[in-house]
């Protein structure tokens, strides 16, 4: 599995992302700086967390039109997997890869604490290694994370299960006291249709090895991992 | 032609920024003061000298960059 990881002026979650992926899962990496083009082969795009642009203007509002982009797009529409971390969900939601947008946080405090979210949806490339309803444990780390779209755009999120973690208390219940930013529906990432495109606020490349005293973010690229083999192995079947 | 642009969050999404505002002016002793709303200003100059051409760019500005029109709507002058 050969992964990108881009690099806006302003990431700074790129090089914990390139850790994760290169030295606790063993994969390739390659770093993607902003202004040259995607490069080919790649199995799997990483959007990472930041303050692109020094979030001016509105989070994510310059960066979605870095060069790299045209290349991004181009690539989710081929069907490959991109996750966008914090700032990378926002850079996202405003190239237009994901419906809505982001707010101020209900308290207009940045918060950089732990978080519990539950999985709403295993059967994506993202969520495969765990189980539905699974809670994990996840820091966030944003001042902007306050998920808003309009009622008809919400609804097609819900019926489509495109809503893939929601905020909850340590039990797993999603209440809104356990929302930290006031995020519609406790929204802390969703899908696009395609199921191929996710964003998500929390930093799960934080929780990764047991170092850190918390792996439940390997969950997340370890699904990545398994997805991108089984497409190579059904390619393989069909090549031979 | 100078632009002069507004931007604001749409009517009816909770704008908590404008809300701090608000309770800071309450606690000043302004107790008329209700709905406030913060927005962004942003004046440019744009090189053309034909006012409906330069009305249509500067649409086109607030609709690919300048505003994000899920959550914000836009009104601009052109002086």
């Amino acid at each position: 599995m050969k992964i990108g990881v881009l690099v806006f002026p302003g990431s700074n979650c790129d090089h914990d992302c390139r850790h994760v992926f290169q030295n606790v899962l063993g994969q390739p990496v390659e770093m993607v700086w902003h202004k040259d083009a995607l490069p080919a082969g790649l199995d799997a795009v990483v959007i990472p967390g930041g303050f692109s642009y020094g979030d001016y203007l509105r989070t994510g509002a310059i960066a979605r039109f870095s060069p790299v982009m045209g290349g991004v797009k181009e690539f989710a529409q081929r069907g490959g997997l991109v996750i966008g971390i914090c700032n990378g969900f926002q850079i996202l939601l405003e190239a237009g890869l994901l419906p809505g947008a982001m707010l101020r946080n209900r308290s207009l405090h940045f918060i950089c604490k732990d978080v519990y979210v539950r999985v709403e949806n295993a059967a994506t490339p993202f969520t495969s290694a765990c189980t539905p309803g699974q809670v994990l444990k996840i820091p966030i780390a944003h001042a902007e994370g306050n998920y808003y779209t309009d009622p008809v755009t919400l609804a097609g999120l819900q019926a489509n299960a495109q809503v893939v973690f929601r905020y909850c208390t340590p039990d797993g219940k999603a209440t809104a006291d356990a929302s930290p930013n006031g995020s519609l529906d406790n929204i802390a990432g969703i899908r696009n249709a395609e199921g191929n495109v996710l964003g998500m606020m929390p930093h799960p490349e934080r929780c990764a090895e047991e170092m850190l005293g918390n792996e439940d973010g390997r969950l997340i690229f370890a699904s990545m991992l398994e997805a991108v083999q089984q497409i190579k192995s059904k390619l393989s079947i069909v090549g031979s | 032609m100078k632009a002069k642009v507004h931007v604001t969050l749409k009517q009816g999404i909770l704008d908590p920024q404008g809300k701090a505002i608000e309770h800071a002016l309450d606690s000043l002793g302004f107790k008329n003061a209700a709905n406030v709303r913060v927005g962004k200003y942003m004046e440019l100059d744009i090189d053309e000298k034909d006012r409906a051409k330069a009305e249509a760019e500067v649409k086109k500005m607030c609709e690919k960059l300048l505003a994000n029109t899920i959550i914000e709507e836009y009104r601009y002058e052109l002086t």
